[in-house]
């Protein structure tokens, strides 16, 4: 009974952290006057609960050579990043207005020179997990404990490159890497299925040689178990995390709307963004 | 008199990685499934803890690269230059040279050298593609020795990124194994006061001919390799245009973008000579004998020596 309310009260924590991401990222943007909302705010659950709880890692010091890793492989969605970086603070919180502005280390897609923090730059598609896959593969033959965690988005893995990166994965029985899909089902000109359908997913990582689970990426206790399973099972395969997102999560006039990949709220929007958010879903 | 006239600088990166990965434990060689080409072979047996094989697959090999050196590795993804060139090139730009990360580019079967293997294997492009790419250094050796003592310097003392390209055939001797190189100081063979003979790769030995036709019919030669063709050696060129009356740059690279361009661009910012281009006419190989690909774009001893005479009338 007591761990249970324990347990309730790392859920409720983590949820509120994942509200403080969605408003964050959405003050960035919108002070940007661009960026990308709809894929910041399907991950802001599975980030709240990997930069608040699963990481190792010591924002006082980001190059900690035993921290564990995260390469955010769908770049465009640094603001739920940067959010994280400033909430558990890499830098201060007032950083984050400077997001894609002159001389910012908030860059409009991650840059690991500029952004304490961000352990590989990314922002074009495809390339970011074969990063990890150095980094998870530098690891093992260093027999260091860290793990590399790296968010792939959907659409993202019609990239070919993908698909080289877990075969190597696979081929190196890399167990310390974990690999999550954010599965919000939206991409730049349509939805996936019209795109470029990407069929099951999961069955496909499953075929690679990976050990899936899916989840339901907005439900904290899941995305935890999930991570937890990661944690405690290694058993030589990669782990993958295939998480059904909302695209735009949280805010009900972006939620499933191919139009806020990559589109600014103005101020009306913005206000009522803020307001839903803090309301409570 | 030693039988051998030459060996391939392909060897050369072979031995070379083999020295590095045995002083440095986090030199790293990333494999594409060429290595048996790539002349990889001894360090994979040497050091299989700093092996990796990404099957064909470059463009992960270099993902994975960057990934490593994040974590202190010091990787060579090793291929052929029209792939570690071209297959890549994005990857090269994103995840390497973007971040400015310490990984190495090492390409066997550079410009013509893959002769029989047809324009799809022939790497003409690489120097001109990687010299545009910031943070990157690019390297051409001419010899056996000059690319062992280059990678080396680029594995050991260099930081950063760093395309070499190496070749298939054997190629002469130029210098032994007591010559020093700096990347980015240009190699003087010889000083002169009439021309200034400018080259690189396997085409250096044929420039080494065509200075000796010159020098006997009284030309006094300038002869440089500039076997890093980024960052350039400028000193060099500046020196040739003030001791010399003309520049001549050969190489096996297309016209465009290499190593000619590359003197070009210093010589038209501050004047002074001539330049004259002996390199690959805008245009793809086929199978072929090597000699015959490089007569089909002029690139032969011949040409140097007329284009010489013609600049000096």
């Amino acid at each position: 009974m007591i761990q249970n309310q324990k347990k309730d009260a790392v859920v409720q924590k983590l949820e509120a952290q994942a509200k403080e991401l969605r408003k964050t990222i959405l003050t960035m943007i919108h002070e940007a006057k661009s960026g990308h909302p709809g894929g910041s705010l399907s991950a802001a659950d599975i980030m709240a609960v990997l930069y608040f709880e699963e990481l190792q890692i010591r924002p006082q010091d980001p190059h900690w050579e035993e921290r564990d890793r995260f390469v955010l492989s769908k770049g465009h969605v640094c603001p739920v990043l940067y959010s994280c970086l400033a909430l558990r603070g890499y830098f201060p919180m007032d950083v984050v207005k400077t997001l894609r502005k002159e001389g910012s280390m908030l860059q409009g897609h991650p840059d690991m020179k500029r952004c304490p923090g961000v352990d590989i730059s990314t922002g074009s598609l495809g390339q970011g997990l074969s990063t990890a896959v150095g980094m998870a593969l530098a690891g093992k033959r260093d027999d260091r404990k860290y793990r590399v965690f790296c968010l792939v988005g959907d659409g993202e893995s019609q990239e070919g490159q993908i698909w080289e990166a877990v075969q190597t994965a696979v081929k190196y029985q890399l167990d310390n890497l974990v690999i999550i899909v954010d599965n919000n089902g939206l991409q730049n000109d349509n939805t996936c299925e019209v795109v470029m359908p990407l069929g099951d997913l999961a069955v496909k990582f499953e075929a690679f040689g990976c050990a899936v689970q899916r989840i339901d990426g907005h439900s904290i206790p899941e995305i935890r178990a999930a991570f937890g399973f990661a944690r405690e099972h290694r058993g030589g395969k990669p782990h993958c995390i295939v998480a059904k997102t909302v695209k735009g999560k949280g805010v009900s006039f972006m939620e499933h709307v191919v139009a806020w990949h990559g589109t600014p709220p103005n101020d009306e929007q913005y206000g009522a963004a803020i307001q839903e958010i803090e309301g409570g879903v | 008199m030693d039988a051998i006239q030459g060996l391939p600088t392909r060897d050369a990166y072979g031995k070379a990685i083999v020295a590095l990965g045995e002083k440095n434990r986090n030199v790293y060689v990333v494999d594409c499934d060429i290595g048996k080409s790539c002349k990889t072979g001894e360090f994979m047996q040497s050091f299989p803890q700093q092996y990796v094989n990404v099957g064909i697959a470059e463009q992960n090999g270099c993902g994975l690269a960057a990934g490593l050196a994040t974590c202190g590795k010091i990787p060579f993804v090793t291929t052929y230059a029209v792939f570690g060139s071209m297959r890549m090139l994005e990857q090269i730009r994103q995840e390497v040279c973007y971040p400015n990360l310490n990984v190495k580019i090492a390409c066997s079967h550079g410009g013509f050298t893959p002769a029989n293997d047809g324009a799809s294997h022939q790497g003409i492009e690489d120097l001109g593609v990687l010299r545009t790419i910031p943070n990157m250094t690019v390297i051409a050796p001419a010899d056996y020795h000059s690319a062992y003592a280059l990678v080396k310097a680029a594995g050991a003392d260099h930081y950063g990124p760093v395309y070499l390209r190496f070749t298939r055939d054997a190629v002469p001797f130029i210098y032994s194994e007591d010559d020093t190189f700096e990347i980015g100081k240009a190699k003087v063979l010889s000083n002169g006061s009439d021309i200034t003979i400018i080259s690189n790769g396997d085409i250096l030995s044929r420039c080494v001919a065509a200075k000796d036709r010159l020098v006997e019919s009284g030309i006094s030669v300038r002869l440089l390799d500039m076997h890093t063709i980024k960052p350039i050696d400028k000193e060099a060129v500046l020196d040739s245009i003030a001791t010399t009356k003309g520049i001549i740059t050969v190489e096996d690279h297309n016209i465009i973008n290499g190593l000619g361009s590359a003197v070009s661009e210093i010589v038209a910012e501050v004047g002074g000579c001539r330049v004259s281009r002996i390199g690959i006419q805008d245009q793809f190989g086929e199978s072929a004998p090597y000699e015959r690909l490089l007569e089909k774009n002029f690139i032969t001893v011949e040409n140097i020596v007329e284009t010489a005479i013609r600049m000096l009338k």
